[in-house]
């Protein structure tokens, strides 16, 4: 701990930043109101996709809130995540008629394509898997949405063609 | 005031109490768990649930108000918490005998209380890690009922949010921020935690083992130091009451045990007195770092370290009185005796589980070896006592032993609030003025008040002076002398309330009222010695023409003075590995 005390190795790389710069402004927006912590972790989250121990330290000092309860509030609220987030979140729906319909199947064949657990971020950073409860589009069943989009009726061998569709237009963004 | 009914007793209580304050004013002990008085009071538990308006409500929330009608023993509230305590028995490790709070714990007393004798749950168990990093305190989140007196105190007394409730449901535990191990936050070891716990999820590190050990081994000399504070708390372990002195069984008790020599920190803590009141004086003369505040107590340095590192010369360089002896146990006193220094084994008996961090701190070995070896709490201490089969009670009164169980009243008042103050101001006056103190008691800096102001003429020169115990009035200080507003010139702070008779090695329960009584017993004893100013100890003078010189002269700055640490507030090393993993991913 005491080696640190020099301070943070990342230090430049934070000024050249722009997110500091805008997380100080959420801070300096909020700081002194009364509850203002749950908001500021919410814009936070907006800039960086997540929320870094640094960026929680940058906010319990900016707020004067303990580190502990940004912590506890963050763990609290499966909303907030402080891990690495990928660029779309695929959520498999496991509501009883996705489930009856083989959405186990398709959500082994996404950890198998992506070589992810479920809540793991792929090595790329392009998606974070998730599993979530019924979405209401029973009458396409087994559904997952990738973002905003929403695919249905899936079947495992679907699921190679669909990810390259990101895959490719992230690498055409690149170009 | 208000009149309810309890129970169909009609009662009258001020208006602001609340239901469980009221029963108890009646003479009605309501079970409770969560709660407890001047700490806890969250309604979390639900044990002390009582019927209102056929409804159930947790009396230690629940306000007083006119005309209100409350029963708290009906089968429905009975029931609940029957329940309540049932499923807390539900996730909790059934390992009451050879748990460290077998008899003290109060989940095993509220179980008898309420005569369940079978938990009719069987749930899935927590599975923590046990935190064992911390040389002072130990973590077993397994054992935790999530009651949060812990937070409570390290947030709302202390003031250091070490510990917080993360994540939801079952998943909940009481930990530092990122689960980190407690040795990598800024917890102070201060072990309020630990007195509060009401089971054994939080305790302090037992190092009994590593003293029964040394009291084996022929080729050792084991010393051991007994705290001022020890005296007057540790026959609360043996039933006596609060604040008894019983200096003279713990003498005969550590004798039995074996020790080779008796010796008092008491001695140390005149010693101390002889060093700090010169620096005072010295530091008033040069125009040195005002106002300057004492380093005794090892939560309260680590305190400073990690929160106000750019305040650290203020403190005194003197040594606490634990590390003092340390480093004379190991120097002069064998070279007195004709002992082989390597041989001896220092064992100290503290009020406090900071104690034990501090005597592994790099800085204190100035002997040549690790000034103290081994701490032990008064709970460790009373441990030993019982596994040795020693009637406490009964035993015969002791005497220390020369030449470090020589003090006076003045060491003795270090263990409670204010007393480093007045045993300094009781040397200081006489040093300056060449005058004999004609009222010793320095009254404004005892007692349990959170901040203690007081003004001493000496001759001409007023010192101003301040006392603060307990980290949450120390932050307070340490603000003003940040703000340029703490116009004082010296000032004592202890890390636990109450000082040393409070600390987190002491004997549980300890609350306000108990506090109290031990400071009567710490006054009492002082008022019973013959010798009460620190520079009128012969042993003390004796040191210094033997071995020490003058006091702040070069063998003491070598073995009874030390530096200070800046500490981070919070582990930053996470972060920086976030960083290089978003620039590894760029």
């Amino acid at each position: 701990m005491e080696a640190a005390n020099k301070g943070c190795c990342c230090q430049s790389m934070k000024a050249q930043d722009e997110r500091y710069q805008k997380l100080a402004d959420i801070i300096a927006r909020y700081a002194g109101q009364p509850g203002a912590l749950i908001p500021v972790l919410h814009q936070a989250q907006e800039v960086f996709g997540y929320l870094p121990n640094d960026v929680q330290v940058l906010i319990a000092e900016g707020l004067d809130v303990p580190l502990s309860e940004v912590d506890g509030v963050i763990t609290f609220y499966s909303l907030f995540t402080s891990q690495p987030r990928g660029k779309y979140t695929i959520g498999v729906c496991m509501g009883t008629a996705c489930y009856v319909k083989g959405a186990a199947a398709v959500l082994e064949e996404l950890k198998q394509q992506l070589g992810i657990d479920v809540n793991g971020t792929s090595a790329d950073g392009l998606f974070t898997l998730e599993v979530t409860r019924c979405v209401g589009a029973c009458g396409l069943a087994p559904v997952m949405n990738i973002g905003d989009d929403v695919y249905g009726r899936l079947k495992p061998e679907d699921i190679r063609e669909i990810l390259d569709k990101y895959i490719q237009a992230e690498r055409q963004a690149d170009a | 005031m208000v009149t309810l009914t309890i129970d169909g007793q009609v009662v009258t209580v001020p208006a602001d109490y609340t239901v469980l304050e009221a029963a108890e004013a009646a003479g009605i002990r309501i079970p409770r768990l969560c709660y407890l008085k001047d700490v806890s009071q969250t309604g979390s538990c639900r044990v002390c649930v009582v019927e209102i308006g056929g409804r159930l409500q947790a009396a230690c929330v629940f306000p007083v108000s006119e005309g209100l009608e409350v029963k708290t023993n009906t089968p429905m509230v009975r029931e609940s918490r029957r329940t309540t305590v049932e499923l807390l028995l539900s996730n909790h490790p059934q390992d009451c005998l050879t748990c460290l709070r077998n008899q003290t714990c109060e989940l095993q007393k509220l179980a008898q209380e309420l005569n369940i004798r079978q938990v009719s749950f069987e749930g899935e168990r927590t599975h923590f890690p046990i935190d064992l990093s911390s040389p002072s305190i130990i973590r077993d989140p397994n054992k935790c009922i999530l009651c949060r007196r812990c937070i409570s105190v390290c947030s709302e007394i202390q003031g250091v949010d070490i510990l917080a409730a993360r994540e939801r449901g079952f998943d909940t535990v009481v930990s530092p921020a990122w689960q980190e191990e407690l040795a990598n936050t800024a917890c102070t070891n201060c072990g309020q935690c630990v007195l509060v716990c009401p089971v054994g999820a939080l305790t302090e590190q037992d190092d009994t083992e590593k003293v029964w050990a040394a009291l084996a081994d022929p080729d050792t000399h084991v010393v051991v130091q007994t705290a001022p504070a020890v005296r007057v708390t540790l026959g609360e372990e043996f039933g006596l009451e609060p604040g008894t002195v019983v200096t003279g069984k713990m003498i005969t008790a550590l004798r039995r045990l074996g020790f080779d020599a008796v010796f008092d920190t008491d001695f140390s803590a005149d010693l101390t007195i002889m060093e700090e009141a010169n620096e005072l004086l010295q530091r008033l003369n040069d125009g040195g770092k005002l106002p300057m505040i004492t380093s005794c107590s090892p939560g309260w340095i680590k305190f400073i370290e990690h929160q106000f590192p750019s305040l650290l010369d203020h403190l005194s360089t003197c040594k606490s009185p634990q590390q003092m002896f340390g480093a004379l146990a190991k120097t002069y006193y064998p070279r007195k005796v004709g002992l082989d220094p390597a041989k001896i084994v220092t064992v100290s008996i503290m009020p406090c589980t900071a104690k034990k961090f501090e005597a592994e701190r790099p800085e204190m070995r100035s002997s040549g070896y690790q000034d103290v070896d081994i701490v032990l709490t008064v709970r460790e201490l009373a441990r030993m006592i019982k596994e040795a089969g020693i009637d406490f009670v009964n035993l015969p009164d002791g005497e220390y032993d020369a030449p470090m169980g020589i003090s006076t009243g003045a060491g003795l008042i270090f263990g409670a609030t204010g007393g480093v103050m007045e045993a300094a101001l009781r040397t200081a006056y006489e040093v300056v003025t060449g005058k004999t103190l004609a009222k010793l008691d320095f009254t404004d800096v005892r007692g349990l008040e959170g901040i203690k102001e007081a003004s001493v003429d000496l001759d001409g020169t007023v010192l101003k002076v301040a006392v603060a115990h307990g980290l949450g009035n120390a932050r307070k200080v340490m603000e003003l002398i940040q703000q340029g507003k703490a116009e004082y010139h010296f000032i004592e702070i202890m890390a636990c309330p109450g000082g040393c008779i409070g600390g987190g090695g002491q004997p549980i329960p300890t609350s306000t009222e108990i506090r109290q009584k031990r400071i009567e017993g710490i006054y009492a004893a002082d008022r019973d010695m013959p010798l009460r100013k620190s520079h009128e100890n012969p042993a003390i003078k004796v040191l210094y023409e033997e071995f020490l010189g003058e006091p702040l002269g070069e063998m003491s700055h070598k073995l009874l003075h030390t530096s200070y640490t800046p500490r981070l507030k919070y582990r930053t090393a996470a972060p920086c590995k976030d960083q290089e993993q978003l620039a590894g991913n760029a």
